[in-house]
């Protein structure tokens, strides 16, 4: 026969300040764990969001980036003939050859400036990216030193805003747009005329990448295997998506470090809850042989300490939940390993993050629990009778 | 009425200990969060705090303004070295590549090409057999590795090591000519920057990623630091110039706000440590609020109940404040024998300061957690808690 839900619920309400202690104990620890994984999953969804099924992105064989990728004109001219690439109305394929750089742009409260991607490309590069609409302005004019910058710049560089010029490199150029890719990685970068800004950078013959667009999505692998098995190419082509997903990485140090201290927050937590449930035991003594003498079993009176204890525990993962919410949404950026620049995300917490905290508040609550309840299963009726 | 300490004591240690189990609960919780609070301490004193080895003082790194992985020309170098205050100005450039295997982190380690006959001058700390030296010097593809380094990865001495360009087009073919023991910076390889230029075809060629300089003296760096910059601050690549300890460091300014990282677990640790403290010495005190009440008919005023009750809690503390101490200890060493990503990572260590700041924090939360249970207590009147029933 089990023992009544309602039972713990009202021992765990009678106790008030005990109960909230532990819980907001095990609640913090638990609001340290999701903090770092509203982070880490903010980063991957950014990164997810950016890139387009159909994309190959192709970098010079052996480059792991396209910021230390050397892509020559000649290279892109051989590329374009592939029958694989997609043609767009006017029967041209769906190319387009860019010049990726990093600038530092200065920013309030920091000494060291903030390193933003810098893209040159053509007008077939930003029809090609069909995700990325103007939010305000317009496109900058082929050679005329105007710049495009993203949504979240705009944001963040109160001097980056439109009509303002920007010096970059060698020159100063206009802000003309602002464009939001929804929360793909353009939100982080500047995009410039390509031919301008390779020339400023002395590297008209030399660029960093091509973006190629396949006939259909189905094309995709066979393309990536055509142009990597091209001996005279001597190219390294991969779909733009895993590109993107590879980058995840840059999170991985923070989500590390901050795995250790949930864990080992959570093994002092569970000591905790482990003190709160002996105490509870103690005090309840003749309860709990009340209980027996009543007809439930053992088994019974186990599972219900155990629940009380896992109660307990989830009330602290609730409050852990609640005290990270208000970070949902949140901006913020760390640095991307792969193009050295600053990548500009939004803390989210979704479903998955909070189930798993409340996982891990329900496993200290076990973990606290276990020993206790067995004690108060194994008690002997007199014995604990007796007891005041 | 109380006669002197040795009771006090007595009754300390009777209380603390009367409830054993919960005793030994609260001091594991307490350790295991003060392990963490001195782990945080450590590491926040070893990037932010340490002071500059000997050898690191007289050094500065000049690098592109914009980004390590953007290079500069490497005309500057004359340039540099006319600054007042310069002994020595060296190539030092990064070259990233690709040892064996890169998804094996340990494959991962430092490598730069760099001027050999200026390498003893400028990392005078380097210490090198004559004939490896002389051996290293003479060999255009030759190469050494740090002694940790060579441990590590079984390098000896006339071993083959081919590192796979990435950032540069081009693959080196390496022998190891020397195994050098070094304070700082011991796990890298080192090897003629010639052989790397004469690799790369003309894209590349006459750029350099970083310039090390080596000051007459410590006073001459800030200067140094601020006329290498002004000297290229109108050209296309504008130079940042610092200490090689700020320049280590900017590496983890990269990886986000690191500092309040560190400040908002150190935050979150302290609190639930607090709140499972005071729980503690609030149920040890309720269970207890009758003898409270047989201590005052016995004579004991309520300022010598609170002591009696502070004392408990700050020995409880205090002894997770040991155990946390000892485990944060033993951290820093797994972590400080672990392979460095980070220099700074060689320094962490559990000083003298630090395990003082982690037991004066492990003290300062037993006296607060007790403080509003204990005041409870001694107000009980009499009557009442002997009436009590725990």
């Amino acid at each position: 026969m089990k023992i009544p839900l309602t039972y713990n619920l009202r021992n765990l309400v009678v106790r008030k300040t005990t109960t909230l202690m532990t819980a907001f104990s095990i609640g913090l620890t638990i609001a340290v764990l999701l903090a770092v994984m509203a982070l880490v999953d903010g980063l991957r969804l950014a990164l997810a969001a950016s890139g387009d099924p159909q994309h190959v992105l192709v970098l010079r064989k052996g480059s792991e980036s396209e910021l230390v990728s050397n892509f020559t004109r000649q290279m892109f001219l051989d590329l374009r003939s592939n029958s694989l690439i997609a043609r767009g109305t006017d029967g041209q394929p769906r190319v387009s050859l860019e010049l990726v750089t990093v600038v530092n742009l200065e920013r309030a409260g920091s000494s060291e400036g903030v390193n933003v991607t810098l893209r040159g490309l053509t007008p077939p590069g930003i029809e090609m990216r069909e995700g990325l609409k103007l939010a305000d302005g317009r496109w900058f004019d082929p050679g005329k030193r105007e710049v495009v910058v993203g949504a979240s710049i705009a944001r963040r560089f109160p001097e980056v805003q439109l009509g303002r010029t920007i010096h970059l490199g060698r020159a100063d150029w206009e802000v003309v747009g602002v464009m939001e890719a929804g929360r793909g990685v353009a939100n982080s970068e500047i995009f410039a005329d390509l031919n301008l800004l390779s020339a400023d950078n002395n590297r008209s013959e030399v660029l960093s990448s091509a973006l190629v667009e396949a006939a259909d999505v189905n094309a995709v692998p066979l393309l990536i295997e055509e142009l990597n098995n091209d001996r005279r190419l001597n190219v390294e082509a991969l779909a733009e998506k895993e590109y993107y997903a590879a980058q995840t990485s840059s999170g991985a140090p923070i989500q590390y470090i901050g795995t250790m201290v949930a864990i080992i927050m959570a093994i002092g937590s569970s000591f905790a809850a482990m003190n709160t449930m002996y105490a509870a035991v103690a005090r309840r003594a003749r309860e709990i042989a009340t209980l027996r003498v009543l007809g439930f079993q053992r088994g019974s009176v186990l599972a219900s300490f155990l629940i009380e204890a896992v109660l307990l525990s989830l009330l602290g993962g609730v409050l852990g939940f609640l005290l990270v919410l208000p970070l949902n949404g949140v901006a913020t950026g760390i640095g991307n390993f792969v193009t050295f620049s600053e990548i500009a995300f939004q803390f989210h917490i979704g479903p998955r993050t909070a189930l798993i905290g409340l996982s891990l508040a329900a496993t200290i609550g076990v973990l606290g629990g276990l020993l206790p309840a067995l004690m108060a299963s194994r008690k002997q009726i007199l014995t604990a009778l007796r007891e005041i | 009425m109380v006669e002197g300490v040795p009771l006090y004591l007595s009754l300390i240690v009777k209380n603390a200990f009367r409830n054993r189990r919960r005793t030994i609960l609260t001091v594991l919780s307490v350790g295991a969060s003060l392990c963490l609070l001195g782990l945080l301490m450590a590491v926040y004193k070893a990037f932010y705090l340490a002071e500059a080895p000997p050898e690191q003082v007289l050094r500065l790194i000049v690098r592109n303004r914009v980004s390590l992985a953007v290079p500069m020309p490497v005309s500057y170098m004359n340039q540099i070295r006319q600054v007042p205050g310069v002994r020595e100005v060296m190539i030092s450039q990064w070259f990233n590549g690709v040892y064996k295997d890169s998804r094996d982190p340990n494959n991962f380690f430092a490598r730069f090409a760099v001027e050999p006959e200026k390498l003893f001058i400028v990392r005078g700390e380097i210490q090198l057999p004559e004939d490896q030296k002389r051996a290293f010097l003479a060999e255009r593809t030759a190469c050494i590795v740090g002694r940790p380094l060579a441990d590590r990865l079984g390098f000896k001495l006339g071993d083959r090591i081919t590192l796979q360009g990435d950032i540069f087009p081009i693959n080196l073919e390496l022998t190891v000519r020397g195994v050098y023991e070094a304070p700082v910076n011991d796990e890298a390889l080192y090897f003629h920057q010639k052989y790397l230029e004469e690799g790369l075809g003309g894209g590349r060629q006459g750029q350099v990623g970083t310039f090390v300089i080596l000051a007459e003296s410590p006073e001459a760096v800030p200067g140094i630091a601020a006329a290498v910059d002004e000297l290229f601050r109108n050209s296309t690549a504008q130079t940042k110039t610092e200490s090689e300890q700020a320049f280590s460091l900017s590496f983890l300014s990269f990886l986000g706000n690191v500092k309040a990282f560190l400040l908002s677990i150190f935050a979150a640790v302290t609190f639930t440590m607090l709140l499972v403290a005071a729980n503690t010495m609030a149920m040890s005190v309720r269970e207890r609020i009758k003898e409270v009440g047989v201590m005052k008919t016995l004579g004991f005023t309520p300022g010598e109940i609170q002591r009696v009750i502070l004392g408990e809690a700050l020995l409880i503390s205090l002894a997770g404040g040991a155990l946390g101490t000892v485990l944060a200890a033993v951290a820093c060493y797994v972590i400080r024998m672990g392979p460095a990503v980070f220099q700074q990572i060689r320094n962490l260590s559990l000083s003298p300061e630090v395990a003082a700041a982690t037991v004066g924090m492990a003290a300062v939360i037993g006296l607060l957690s007790s403080w509003f249970p204990a005041l409870s207590a001694s107000r009980v009147p009499v009557v009442e808690s002997i009436r009590h029933t725990g």
